[in-house]
């Protein structure tokens, strides 16, 4: 490496190091912050669920006078609070007041008993929890009652119950726990990479260009013999070493967070026997595909920020940038997005393609390759862009 | 020395068309001298010193300074020039020993020699108390220092001063305009611009006035008054300036 490369970057990164909006968004916001905000975040929405389920859901019985099996059957019932009957029970519904209602139309036991085919209506709050919690309480209550009473016309009619379910039918998981665990965080891993890289390299690219215009620095290196390609390199490097240091700092935070809330929770949250699977060398594949994305990345912005008048122009630019960044990255998760000879050459959606990949395992080389090679073509274009316009007066001097 | 042959800068602006910052300009600067352009703002002396110091390249026209060319080896006039403006400011984030070692270093010095020229300079400047400490804590006088440190740790043959002492109280600017002194002593070329004529009348030894790009007179202080009949340098300045076509 040129020996004033090594200099500017050895310079910049200790300046950079030096200033407390560095350290806040590529340590504190992303080792500290983020993982300490997203666990205090489930562990309270844990607690509260669990709470909530705890809580018996307030339910009337609307009519049932005259069911009175029904109505002793439902009173058995220990996680409910029975409230009673009220007119106004839409309105308390909505309200809050009570979680949900019972609506039993007249002589519902007699038309059972009589082989007709009543209707109960069960009256909630959509998307409410308490009033979503006794929905599945009565749920499970009538499903249980009418598979019981068709159960008990089949054996009054000599009938096995056997005759309404002919076969079993039993989902088996054949897939290893890495790949169970690769397939979902192979979506998101890649994911969390891409955008901690954009945005590690936002507050860098700023200061080492646009900053360096408003704090006069600029035309002090100018007048050094260092050569302009050079100091751009410097600078970009320094770029990159944030992005990257940035994104595996935040790997590590949230990677430790998860198993945190995994230790944590124990067995009380729906989901957490999810196998939490990662294999070493998987890691390592999808850092090394980070590497020609975070270059282009540092020197896009590099050349975005040299080309504004200001920080606070670079800013203008570059935050819309993010958008363009989570909207591919993002992609990679819908269904049916597969890697492809034409979707590895759409940068950023193709390194979160081929990031899924290489988490599941299923492995086609020849995307991953041109994936790769299609990034650094990337990566090598925004350079010599970068490199291009710190050789350009009006831009430099562009104030 | 510096030997400017013909210099044009142009630039170009979407509203007003083509400007000649600097226009045809010719001057020779000699070593052991101070070469000083005079102008109002906006004449074209920031424009004309960028080019020398090839932080801008000349549309037309070329010059050599310490011996190399501005178009064909800028990066060895770099190496042969200190450049102090009111536009080079310092590294906040940096002590002042360290912007000062960040130049040596990019100028090439090895690390033993680069230590020694610290010393010395940081001795000779006084600087040896804040040596240490951040540039963006320090005095506007005390930054004026680094800033001159900066600029001598590689000792080069060409200074070129841009309006040095442009928002210095009295004392810094004295500690400027002192420095500048002993750097002709020491056989440097100078060159410098101000539109302050006390400190044109002062320091240097030849004087060229600069208006709407072009060099419109040249000669020394005595010359200048003789060629125009004034008693002093602003009454020189005016009547160069009013006869401008």
């Amino acid at each position: 490496m040129n020996r004033n490369i090594g200099i500017v970057y050895r310079k910049e990164l200790r300046d950079l190091l030096r200033d407390r909006r560095t350290i806040m968004s590529m340590i504190v916001v992303p080792v500290i912050v983020m993982p300490l905000l997203v666990t205090a975040l489930i562990m309270t929405s844990a607690k509260l669920t669990n709470k909530v389920r705890e809580e018996s859901p307030k339910v009337m019985i609307i009519g049932g006078e005259d069911s009175t099996q029904t109505v002793a059957a439902l009173r058995t019932l220990s996680n409910i609070t029975w409230v009673p009957a009220s007119a106004d029970f839409t309105n308390l519904i909505s309200d809050k007041k009570i979680n949900a209602a019972i609506g039993l139309p007249a002589n519902f036991d007699a038309a059972i008993h009589a082989g007709e085919d009543p209707t109960v209506k069960v009256y909630t709050y959509e998307g409410e929890f308490k009033s979503m919690n006794a929905w599945q309480n009565l749920n499970w209550f009538f499903q249980s009652r009418r598979d019981k009473i068709v159960g008990d016309r089949l054996t009054e009619k000599n009938l096995s119950p056997s005759v309404l379910k002919p076969f079993e039918v039993v989902n088996t998981n054949v897939a290893s726990p890495t790949k169970v665990s690769g397939n979902v965080i192979g979506m998101i891993l890649p994911y969390l990479l891409i955008i901690m890289c954009m945005t590690g390299a936002i507050y860098p690219s700023i200061d080492l260009t646009a900053g360096e215009k408003e704090r006069g620095t600029m035309e002090t290196i100018l007048c050094s013999p260092v050569a302009r390609s050079h100091l751009v390199v410097g600078k970009g490097l320094v770029v990159l070493t944030v992005s990257l240091a940035t994104a595996c700092l935040a790997l590590t935070s949230n990677g430790t967070a998860v198993i945190l809330i995994k230790h944590l929770l124990g067995g009380a949250a729906r989901g957490n026997d999810f196998p939490l699977v990662v294999e070493p060398s998987s890691l390592l594949a999808i850092l090394v595909m980070m590497v020609p994305l975070a270059i282009f990345f540092s020197a896009t912005m590099l050349a975005l920020g040299l080309y504004s008048r200001s920080a606070k122009e670079a800013n203008s630019y570059l935050q819309p940038l993010l958008i363009f960044t989570i909207m591919p990255a993002a992609a990679a998760a819908l269904p049916g997005m597969e890697l492809n000879y034409k979707l590895a050459l759409v940068p950023i959606l193709n390194v979160s393609l081929a990031g899924r990949e290489i988490m599941t395992g299923a492995l086609h080389w020849h995307y991953i390759a041109l994936v790769f090679i299609s990034m650094c073509i990337y990566a090598a274009a925004a350079v010599a862009v970068a490199v291009a316009l710190f050789k350009r007066e009006d831009v430099l001097f562009r104030t | 020395m510096i030997e400017a042959r013909q210099l044009t800068k142009l630039f170009r602006d979407k509203k007003r068309g083509e400007i000649r910052a600097v226009d045809g300009v010719s001057f020779r600067c000699e070593p052991g001298k101070i070469f000083g352009l005079l102008g109002a703002n906006g004449a074209g002396k920031t424009t004309c010193l960028r080019v020398l110091a090839t932080i801008l390249r000349p549309s037309a026209g070329t010059a050599t300074v310490g011996g190399y060319d501005v178009t064909t080896q800028p990066e060895k006039v770099r190496s042969s020039i200190g450049f102090l403006s009111t536009g080079t400011a310092l590294y906040g984030r940096l002590t002042a020993r360290e912007v000062v070692e960040y130049f040596g270093r990019l100028h090439g010095l090895e690390e033993g020699l680069l230590r020694t020229r610290l010393d010395q300079i940081f001795a000779a400047l006084g600087m040896n108390e804040f040596r240490d400490g951040r540039c963006d804590k320090l005095s506007t006088g005390m930054k004026q220092k680094v800033s001159i440190a900066r600029t001598l740790i590689h000792d080069p043959p060409v200074m070129i001063f841009d309006e040095p002492t442009h928002g210095l109280d009295v004392l810094a600017s004295r500690a400027v305009v002192k420095f500048i002194r002993e750097c002709r002593d020491r056989g440097k070329t100078v060159i410098f611009s101000t539109h302050v004529m006390s400190e044109m009348e002062k320091l240097c030894d030849t004087i060229g006035i600069i208006h709407h790009g072009r060099l419109m007179a040249e000669g020394t202080l005595a010359q200048l008054r003789e060629r125009y009949a004034c008693a002093d340098l602003e009454d020189v300045f005016v009547r160069v300036v009013e006869e401008t076509p």
